[in-house]
């Protein structure tokens, strides 16, 4: 079981307000996914319920039970850091039992659970290596072996592909995908991209200055935005956004739409304007559109072998029953 | 990016090491050669270098009148020994200064170094008359507790210096892995500060076997270490010089010997963090 429950939790570091007074639920089994910009709390969220940080007020749950007070090692989760924090001076197979060896397991039931942690992470070959001989990759997998064999309530990860390469990121994602599928254990998962909260999440909590923006699944914020921020910040590329004459056409105070929910005609459109720059990405392309009398470029998606050159004259229609609009807080408009 | 040295630019830096280096060593070679000069030889006026009647007289000499090896005990007992019961202090000090700090920390450690500014003959008296009234006088064990305390300091901030390098991360992730605190200390934290730990207790060891006004001031016989031993052949008329550097030879070897042996683990934990 891994249902987590926060009440009211609030952080402060010294007069800084860190986390606002925040309420969320993850139920048992759920993949969630904590995003925001750098500096929005998220990771700070993830200490408190790992225990690492202690509250300012509120109350953290864990399967109906306070665990406020509780020390990190009594609460049964496991967690997975950003630089792996193995432990230098141990062999893999060392690494990877220590949680158990604390945890007073017999020798026999823990060499079971590291042969099949191994057997699972593609690491029997490098069982009596130390970390040090290790690629970044191979690593990351000791640190989620060293976490799985303690049969945790919860896992907890902390940007945990942000130090692997590009190539290497999208196969660990699928990794940790894959792992969540065969073990159905809760999983909380904090990142700053976008890309990985969207393909790897149940449920996605987008927080922005320690205050929760928004809680949905991932289709639910693509869809719906509850406001610019979330609008803005879900989505690659990101949404159009626009004020004035179109907006208020509208009956809004700012208009979204996505870039793949524009058509662009070399004939004819809603808009006129020129091509400014084009992103080929084979399956896509991404032209920099520069409208006439507006200043922020409009970027729209077009198929992957449309050929449209710098300066080019583009007409654009976007699709109006995809237009998002937002009121002058910010808010989007039923 | 390598700068070019000329060969001639080199040959110089090289002349003015060597130079350097052997200006260091000179005194002690000079208190090695005296050694085996008779007391006459010693106090010959030039000086001869190398071209002397060799012997082993003094040593003979200085082992008959006085027991060199119940000093040399003496020292190994009260430099291992203040190092030791330093290090069991300093590591839980410094562990809380480097993983839980407070914003006090910073200013107790700069406390703790700023009592190595004083002059200790500063507190002489009340020191001595404390010894005194507790029976601590001319004791291996108050040279051991005097001898602790004064290297504390040193041996927290090296300490300090150490732990702080070891990534925080890896002592949570102890944590949420279920290792109590005494855990997270044995198997986590110790291990990976064996260097640390190793190249503090060395230089503990070397300052605490050649501190020389405590022992001086604080033993008479019975719990007197090498120093002292040293320090019986300095006579105010100054005629013993080759016992005395016999005396001294005698008493610096063991840990010459240990540093040259360890002279890795020194220079690497004397410049470690310096670079980051």
């Amino acid at each position: 079981m891994g249902r987590i429950t926060l009440h009211g939790v609030t952080k402060n570091f010294g007069d800084t307000e860190v986390i606002r007074p925040l309420d969320l639920e993850i139920e048992d089994g759920e993949f969630v996914v904590f995003v925001g910009p750098s500096g929005c709390g998220k990771s700070t969220l993830l200490r408190l319920i790992a225990g690492l940080e202690d509250v300012t007020a509120g109350r953290i749950e864990i399967d109906g039970v306070d665990a406020t007070g509780v020390p990190p090692a009594k609460r049964g989760l496991a967690m997975v850091f950003q630089s792996y924090a193995l432990y230098p001076h141990m062999s893999v197979r060392k690494n990877i039992a220590f949680p158990m060896r604390m945890a007073g397991l017999d020798k026999a039931e823990q060499n079971r659970r590291i042969e099949s942690a191994a057997a699972a992470l593609n690491l029997t070959d490098y069982l009596d290596r130390r970390p040090g001989q290790l690629s970044g990759g191979q690593r990351q997998r000791v640190a989620i072996g060293r976490a799985i064999v303690r049969e945790p309530a919860a896992f907890l990860f902390d940007e945990p592909l942000s130090n692997l390469d590009a190539a290497l990121r999208v196969g660990m994602r699928m990794e940790i995908s894959e792992l969540h599928t065969r073990l159905k254990t809760t999983m909380v998962y904090v990142t700053h991209d976008q890309v990985e909260a969207m393909t790897m999440a149940d449920k996605i909590v987008v927080l922005q200055h320690g205050v929760i923006e928004q809680v949905g699944s991932p289709l639910d914020l693509y869809r719906e935005p509850r406001n610019l921020f979330v609008a803005g910040f879900i989505g690659s590329p990101k949404m159009n956004l626009m004020t004035g004459e179109e907006a208020e056409r509208r009956q809004a105070a700012t208009m979204g739409i996505r870039p793949e929910h524009i058509t662009a005609s070399p004939t004819e459109g809603l808009w006129q304007g020129t091509v400014g720059v084009s992103e080929h990405l084979g399956s896509d392309t991404f032209f920099h559109v520069h409208l006439d009398g507006r200043a922020d470029p409009v970027t729209v998606r077009a198929g992957g072998e449309v050929s449209l050159h710098h300066g080019d004259m583009i007409y654009l229609t976007p699709d109006e029953s995809r237009i998002h609009r937002f009121d002058a807080q910010g808010m989007r408009l039923a | 990016m390598a700068r070019a040295i000329s060969t001639r630019r080199m040959a110089l830096n090289t002349a003015i090491a060597w130079t350097i280096g052997a200006m260091i060593f000179f005194p002690i070679l000079w208190t090695f050669l005296t050694s085996f000069k008779t007391e006459a030889q010693a106090i010959a006026d030039p000086p001869v270098f190398f071209l002397f009647d060799w012997t082993t007289e003094n040593y003979t000499t200085v082992q008959e009148r006085s027991n060199y090896f119940r000093h040399f005990w003496n020292s190994v007992v009260i430099s291992v020994g203040s190092t030791l019961i330093g290090l069991a202090i300093a590591i839980p000090a410094a562990w809380s200064m480097a993983f839980v700090p407070s914003k006090h920390t910073k200013n107790i450690l700069m406390w703790m170094l700023s009592t190595k500014m004083l002059p200790p003959v500063g507190v002489l008296v009340p020191i001595y008359l404390i010894f005194r009234d507790l029976k601590l006088l001319d004791t291996q064990f108050g040279l051991i507790i005097v001898l602790t305390l004064i290297n504390l300091p040193i041996i927290v901030w090296m300490l300090y210096t150490y732990f702080k390098e070891i990534p925080g991360e890896i002592l949570e992730a102890a944590r949420m892995d279920g290792a109590t605190l005494r855990s997270e200390v044995l198997y986590i934290l110790l291990p990976m500060a064996v260097p640390g730990i190793a190249s503090t207790m060395l230089l503990n060891i070397i300052l605490a076997w050649n501190e020389a006004f405590w022992t001086l001031n604080l033993t008479a016989a019975k719990a007197a270490p090498l120093t002292a031993f040293i320090a019986s052949y300095s006579s105010p008329e100054g005629l013993f010089y080759a016992k005395l550097s016999a005396a001294s030879t005698m008493a610096i070897a063991p840990i010459l010997i240990m540093g040259w042996f360890s002279q890795k683990q020194l220079v690497r934990g004397l410049t470690f963090g310096a670079v980051k």
